[in-house]
C-alpha cells in the first residue's frame, strides 16, 4: 500500500531508478523488500501488498475441510500464470494431479466490466467501504502500468487453469507420502532455490514452494518432530537467501502442543484457516452476510523482514467468501445491525414479542 | 516527561545511572517472548547501547534467525551502523543459519558443532586487546532455534550456556540470549527455561497485552533484576528508531 503510494507522488522518478528492475508479478514493498502476489487480492491487500520474498508463510489448517487448499491453489495458479517456477510437495500419492485444480485467472474483458458494478453498489451502502474500494483501484491501476502482467490477478475458482501454463515451465512436483525421511524433500528444494539465487539489482525471476499438510500422518516421518523442525528451519534459511516464497500448510492439531507452537515462532507470516459449521445460529444473528462465508481466516503474523516493528492490523479475523461462486474475496467481519424484531433483551419488548407471537398465531 | 519515559527499559536495567562501568558486566540477561509479541526489539536495542557505549567496547552476536542484512537494515535505523563496526572489529558476527551439528557421534564430539563455536568465541576474546576484553557482550539469537539445530538435545545447548557463562567470569563479558516462553509445555517439564531464568541475572519477558493486540500499546515488559532484587513492568511500543517504554496508561505523556 504505501510503496503504491510513494510511486503515486511527485517522487516516483527518483525512485524508479533506485528501485532495481523487477519481473513480472513483482512489486516493491517496505523495507526494501520485494513482494509477490498470493493469487487474492484482498490478502495481499490485508498483508501490505503480498508475500515478501524470503519469507516462509505457515498456514495452520482446519484439520475437519480443506480451506487451506484454497489459499494454495490461487498462491500456485498466480505464479504460473507470472510464469514463475514453482515446486509442489503433497502426501497425495500423484502430486501433478493436482495442478489440474488450480483455476484460471478471470478474463480482463471480463474483470472490468465485473468491476465497478458491485463497487458501487458497496460504496452507496456504507462510507467506510470508500476506503477499500479506493484501495482496490490504486492496485489495479498500478498492474496496469507495469505492463501487460497485472501484480495480481482475480481467479475464478470453476475455471481450471489452461494446460498451456504450467506445460512449458519449470514445475515441480514431489510426493511426500512414501518417501522414508526429508532428505528427498530437502535435496529437491535445494535444487530448486539454487536456480534462484539472490543478488541486489535485478530480480528476474521469483520461485514459489507450496507444502501441503506437511506433518499428515501418511507421511513416514509424521513422528520425527526434530527432524521436521530443521527441515523447516533449513528451509527458512534457504528461502531467506534466494528469490522465492515457502507456504507451508500444516494441521496444528496432529503436533503436540509444544511443536505446534515453536511452528508457529518459525514463520514470517502465520495464517490460519478455519471452517464454518453448518447451522451455528448464533453467529448467523451475529454477522451479515453469513449465508455466503465458506470459513474465517486469522491473520496471527504478518512478516518483518529488515524492520523490528510489528505490523498491528486492524482486525485480524476475516471471513472468507465466494463471491458469485467463484472468486475468492476476503472481508472484514461486520457485526449484524440489531434487529428490532429479534432484541427482545428487556421486559417491554419481552411484552412485544408476546404480542406478536399471538399475532403469528391468528395466521 | 517524554525523554525520561523513553528509558524505563534502561533503568529497569541499571543502563540509565552509570555507563561506566558496563552494569551489565559479568551478568546474564535472558530475554522470554511469546509468538504474538517477539522480543527481539530488545536485543537490537542492547546491541545499539553496548556498541555505542564505548569506543573500546565489543560485541559478538551469534544469529540463528536471521542473516546479517537484516540486522544491518534495522541497526542502522537505530542509528548504529554495523558494517564500519564490523570493519572496525568492534562487531563480530556469526552466521549460524547453516549450522547443524552432527547426528550420533555425540560420545567423541559432545554438542558437534557447538563445541566449535564455544572454541571461536573463545579464540575471538582472546584475541582482542587488553582494553576491550573486559568489554564483551555476547549476543544469541535465538537459543530455540540453537536447540533445532543441536536436534533437539537441550543438555548440549545448556552445556553450551554453562560454557559461556564461564566467560562472563573469565572476562566478566555479558551474555544476552533470546529464547521463546511458550514452546516449552507443562508436559515435557519446562527444565529449560528453569535453567535458564537461574542461570540469568536479569530476566526479561515480553508479553501481549491480556485485552489482545493494539496500535498504541504492542506488549508488556517485565524485568527482573537478581542484582537490585527488584522487578518491574511497564508497557512498550515499538519504533523504527527507538522503543518508548512508557507505565501502563501513560502512552500519551
Amino acid at each position: 500500500m504505501a510503496a503504491a503510494k510513494t510511486r503515486a507522488s511527485s517522487f516516483s522518478r527518483n525512485l524508479s531508478t533506485a528501485a532495481p528492475s523487477l519481473g513480472p508479478g513483482l512489486k516493491c514493498g517496505p523495507n526494501g523488500t520485494v513482494l509477490l502476489s498470493s493469487g487474492i487480492p484482498d490478502l495481499d491487500k490485508i498483508l501490505g501488498g503480498g508475500f515478501s520474498l524470503g519469507s516462509l508463510v505457515m498456514v495452520m489448517e482446519d484439520a475437519e475441510a480443506p480451506h487451506h487448499m484454497l489459499l494454495l491453489r490461487n498462491f500456485m495458479a498466480q505464479g504460473l500464470v507470472h510464469g514463475q517456477p514453482l515446486l509442489y510437495a503433497s502426501p497425495a500419492r500423484d502430486p501433478r494431479g493436482f495442478l489440474g485444480t488450480l483455476p484460471s485467472p478471470a478474463a480482463s474483458k471480463d474483470d472490468k466490466s465485473r468491476g465497478p458494478e458491485p463497487d458501487q453498489e458497496k460504496g452507496l451502502r456504507i462510507a467506510w467501504q470508500y476506503k477499500k474500494y479506493f484501495g482496490e483501484n490504486q492496485l489495479n491501476f498500478d498492474g496496469q502500468r507495469d505492463g501487460k502482467h497485472e501484480y495480481s490477478n482475480e481467479f475464478n475458482l470453476r475455471n481450471p487453469l489452461e494446460r498451456h501454463f504450467f506445460n512449458g515451465q519449470r514445475v515441480d512436483c514431489v510426493s511426500i507420502q512414501d518417501s522414508p525421511d526429508l532428505s528427498i524433500l530437502q535435496d529437491r528444494c535445494t535444487t530448486f532455490l539454487s536456480q534462484l539465487p539472490r543478488n541486489d539489482g535485478s530480480i528476474s525471476c521469483a520461485g514459489r514452494i507450496a507444502i501441503q499438510s506437511f506433518c499428515s500422518p501418511q507421511c513416514v516421518y509424521s513422528n520425527m518432530e526434530w527432524e521436521m523442525l530443521s527441515f523447516i528451519r533449513s528451509l527458512k534459511n534457504m528461502v531467506r537467501s534466494s528469490n522465492s516464497v515457502a507456504i507451508i500448510t500444516f494441521p496444528p492439531s496432529l503436533l503436540s502442543p509444544s511443536f505446534c507452537k515453536r511452528w508457529q515462532h518459525m514463520a514470517d507470516t502465520l495464517l490460519s484457516v478455519k471452517a464454518i459449521q453448518d447451522d451455528d445460529k448464533e453467529l448467523a444473528q451475529l454477522l451479515t452476510g453469513y449465508q455466503d462465508m465458506i470459513g474465517f481466516l486469522n491473520v496471527h503474523k504478518v512478516a518483518r523482514i529488515n524492520t523490528q516493528v510489528p505490523v498491528i492490523l486492524e482486525a485480524t479475523t476475516f471471513s472468507i467468501k465466494l463471491q458469485k461462486r467463484r472468486y475468492l474475496v476476503l472481508e472484514c467481519l461486520n457485526q449484524a445491525p440489531v434487529d428490532g424484531s429479534s432484541g427482545n433483551s428487556d421486559g417491554t419488548s419481552g411484552s412485544c414479542s408476546s404480542s406478536s407471537k399471538t399475532g403469528s398465531l391468528d395466521f | 516527561m517524554n525523554q525520561r519515559s523513553s528509558n524505563l527499559l534502561d533503568e529497569a536495567l541499571g543502563l540509565d545511572q552509570a555507563i561506566e562501568p558496563w552494569p551489565l558486566r559479568g551478568r546474564v540477561v535472558a530475554i522470554e517472548d511469546r509468538v504474538e509479541t517477539s522480543g527481539s526489539f530488545i536485543l537490537h536495542h542492547l546491541l545499539k547501547r553496548s556498541l555505542s557505549r564505548n569506543p573500546s567496547s565489543v560485541s559478538i552476536f551469534i544469529a540463528f534467525a536471521h542473516p546479517f542484512s537484516h540486522y544491518d537494515r534495522i541497526l542502522r535505523k537505530l542509528g548504529c551502523n554495523l558494517v564500519s563496526q564490523r570493519d572496525n572489529g568492534r562487531f563480530f558476527f556469526f552466521d549460524m543459519l547453516k549450522l547443524r551439528c552432527p547426528v550420533g557421534d555425540e560420545g567423541t564430539t559432545p554438542g558437534g558443532g557447538l563445541i566449535a563455536l564455544y572454541g571461536k568465541i573463545h579464540k575471538t576474546i582472546s584475541a582482542l586487546p587488553e582494553i576491550s576484553q573486559k568489554n564483551v557482550s555476547i549476543i544469541i539469537d535465538d537459543l530455540s532455534l540453537m536447540e533445532v539445530a543441536a536436534n533437539g538435545s537441550s543438555d548440549h545447548v545448556l552445556d553450551f550456556l554453562h560454557y559461556c557463562r564461564t566467560l562472563t567470569s573469565e572476562f566478566d563479558c555479558s551474555l544476552i540470549t533470546l529464547n521463546h516462553e511458550d514452546i516449552y509445555s507443562i508436559e515435557d517439564g519446562s527444565t529449560f527455561l528453569l535453567q535458564m531464568a537461574y542461570l540469568a541475572d536479569i530476566l526479561i519477558k515480553a508479553e501481549p497485552l491480556a485485552t489482545g493486540l493494539a496500535a498504541d500499546v504492542h506488549g508488556q515488559l517485565t524485568v527482573s533484576n537478581k542484582g537490585r532484587n527488584k522487578a518491574s513492568n511497564f508497557h512498550f511500543k515499538v519504533k523504527e528508531n527507538m522503543v518508548e517504554c512508557f507505565y501502563p496508561g501513560r502512552s500519551r505523556d
